[in-house]
């Protein structure tokens, strides 16, 4: 053997070694930055809110009945646009909830394979739709729809942003409970079969009931983008804050309002600046709370089995 | 003898009954099933209707104007591929890497447990949310301004998720005896992971990268927060100049405008005109996200089908 092959292959060893180290340092600074990006949307709300809130008292924020913050006289109660982003939220649940639980029944216990395998893709579909046409599609198809029934319907009004904020939501809630049902073992079917059930009532009495946490997870996740969602309340609810429950109306949401407040040029560390962030650290609270629900949820769906 | 003929049909009438909501609800469950499709095919041909006799060549060659007939979508769809690239080159190594790390290299220890907990909990934040993050974050504690590049990374931030989620996936369908080959024959984890674990997920990583560009493309509440115009009669300084060194980054820095803002720009018009813009605007726009969706379809697809281990 060489003698001179032993050091340079220790040199050799050692630099590969020093590589693999680098390379497996890199990597962890990219996964890293997840949280950084975490971190980074948590200290940016906060520290521009507490700019926000030094200006405005929290008690007035949370109980104020009148949001003006564009107004001479400016009033700054979230109230308003926390009432247009639930009863916004809350049409969409009534439109995915029992469309998207259905489908998902109906894919999981009774289509064809065939039908399946097409319609299922088609569904995911909708989730791809950009959101600026959905905001198109309420604003000029569905409210002119809605108008030839309730013909005193305005132009701009939560009703037809829900309703099309919920056909969005479908796939979520369709394809995740469709998941949940999937992964109940066979043997639960093959039992209440052999006991004399019908296809039906074991899909409606028994797997149903055994995927319910999954199911409620789906159900969870539509709520967190329905909240989140922005351009449709913006494009066809309005963007007037106005404190009511009633879907017929035109309203503000959170988020419509940081685009109505974004549109506009406003000066950097301005008060109406701030309050875009208060808003979102308000949206941000409101979305972490289900997601935190959701992820409980399916956790302990995991455990069943 | 009477009592049990009329227990058969009791029975009979009952399993009859049964098998009767059977049917219906299989009917039922076609059409909710059919409201979401058939919505997604109302909404294209009225967007069809709409708008198909202005998409001319001069639509995609013009600059928005104040006359409807003559506005067009030039430095929208200019401004879309720039900060799509920015999205993509910023995107694309760091969700890679991310997912390497998590799948391949990561001991089980509270760290990557925060790190998972996180990489679930971004996919949840609603967008304008990571609008805001860059306007505090990009535009001006960074000084980037209302620019491409604020745009591009922005919007890098909201498909990261998508990009780690799809990595792992494709990485753990690869099965251990690939590796253990590997390192039989005296590779590092570094190179294991370069000539084997990546180019087996390659199909995997791709469906992930177009899905979450498909989105990105269509997302219009993070840019309109950053602070993009909607307005912009020209386009961003080239990136290739013909003197030395031939490419230029001003671009990076160059206000734009993109696709969904632009469409947005003509809905929020009260002129039907600007409405027919704005239907075949998203005309190109749906089309464009859609076909990146049924791409990453079909490759998962083909994928899926020729490997086999």
């Amino acid at each position: 053997m060489n003698p001179r092959s032993a050091p340079s292959r220790f040199a050799y060893q050692a630099r590969r070694h020093i590589a693999e180290r680098l390379i497996q340092a890199l990597l962890f600074v990219s996964a890293f930055s997840a949280v950084a990006v975490t971190i980074a949307i948590v200290v940016i709300l906060i520290y521009e809110s507490l700019g926000f809130f030094a200006h405005v008292s929290l008690w007035d924020f949370l109980t104020d009945t009148e949001w003006t913050p564009l107004f001479s006289i400016k009033r700054y109660g979230i109230l308003p646009l926390v009432a247009g982003t639930l009863v916004t939220t809350a049409v969409g649940l009534l439109v995915a909830v029992p469309l998207g639980t259905i489908t998902a029944i109906y894919l999981s216990e009774f289509a064809p394979h065939r039908v399946r395998e097409t319609i299922k893709p088609m569904l995911e579909m909708l989730g791809g739709v950009p959101t600026v046409v959905y905001g198109y599609f309420a604003l000029l198809l569905v409210t002119p729809l809605l108008q030839k029934i309730y013909p005193d319907l305005p132009g701009f009004n939560m009703l037809s942003a829900g309703i099309v904020i919920g056909i969005m939501i479908i796939p979520y809630v369709s394809s995740l409970s469709e998941d949940a049902m999937r992964a109940v073992p066979m043997q639960i079917r093959e039992g209440s079969y052999a006991m004399g059930a019908t296809r039906f009532q074991t899909a409606v009495f028994v797997v149903t009931p055994a995927a319910v946490s999954g199911i409620v997870a789906a159900y969870i996740l539509g709520i967190s983008r329905a909240v989140g969602e922005t351009m449709i309340v913006a494009i066809a609810a309005g963007q007037q804050p106005n404190l009511t429950w009633n879907p017929a109306e035109p309203a503000a949401t959170i988020t419509a309002y940081i685009v109505q407040v974004a549109l506009g040029d406003l000066p950097h560390g301005s008060l109406e600046y701030q309050s875009i962030f208060a808003a979102g650290l308000v949206l941000m609270l409101m979305t972490l709370f289900f997601n935190i629900i959701g992820h409980v949820m399916r956790r302990r769906y995991r455990e069943v089995y | 003898m009477a009592t049990e003929a009329n227990h058969v049909r009791e029975i009979r009438a009952l399993i009859a009954a049964h098998k009767r909501w059977d049917h219906l609800f299989a009917i039922v469950g076609l059409l909710a099933m059919l409201v979401g499709v058939v919505t997604l095919l109302a909404l294209i041909l009225d967007m069809f209707l709409d708008g198909y006799h202005r998409l001319t060549p001069e639509f995609f060659t013009s600059f928005p104007s104040r006359r409807a007939a003559q506005a067009g979508i030039l430095s929208a769809w200019v401004g879309s591929s720039l900060v799509m690239l920015v999205t993509m080159l910023a995107a694309v190594p760091l969700g890679i890497a991310a997912g390497i790390y998590l799948e391949e290299y990561a001991r089980r220890n509270w760290l990557t447990d925060l790190i998972e907990i996180n990489v679930t909990n971004l996919a949840g934040v609603p967008s304008i949310v990571y609008g805001l993050l860059a306007l505090g974050l990009f535009v001006y504690a960074l000084d980037f301004g209302q620019s491409i590049l604020s745009a591009g990374l922005t919007l890098a931030l909201l498909i990261l998720p998508v990009v780690i989620v799809a990595t792992r996936e494709a990485i753990r369908a690869i099965p251990g005896a690939i590796r253990e080959g590997a390192y039989a024959l005296g590779a590092t984890k570094w190179q294991t992971v370069r000539d084997h674990v990546l180019p087996y997920s390659t199909g995997g990583i791709l469906t992930g990268v177009i899905i979450g560009l498909a989105r990105a493309i269509g997302e219009t509440a993070p840019i309109i927060t950053i602070g993009a115009l909607t307005f912009i009669a020209f386009l961003p300084p080239s990136p290739v100049k013909s003197e030395f060194p031939f490419v230029s980054l001003d671009w990076l820095f160059a206000p734009f405008t993109v696709m969904p803002i632009q469409m947005f720009n003509w809905i929020s018009r009260p002129q039907s005109a600007f409405h027919e813009n704005a239907a075949a605007a998203g005309l190109v726009l749906i089309v464009m996200t859609l076909a990146m969706n049924a791409i990453a379809i079909i490759i998962r697809y083909r994928y899926r089908k020729r490997i086999k281990w």
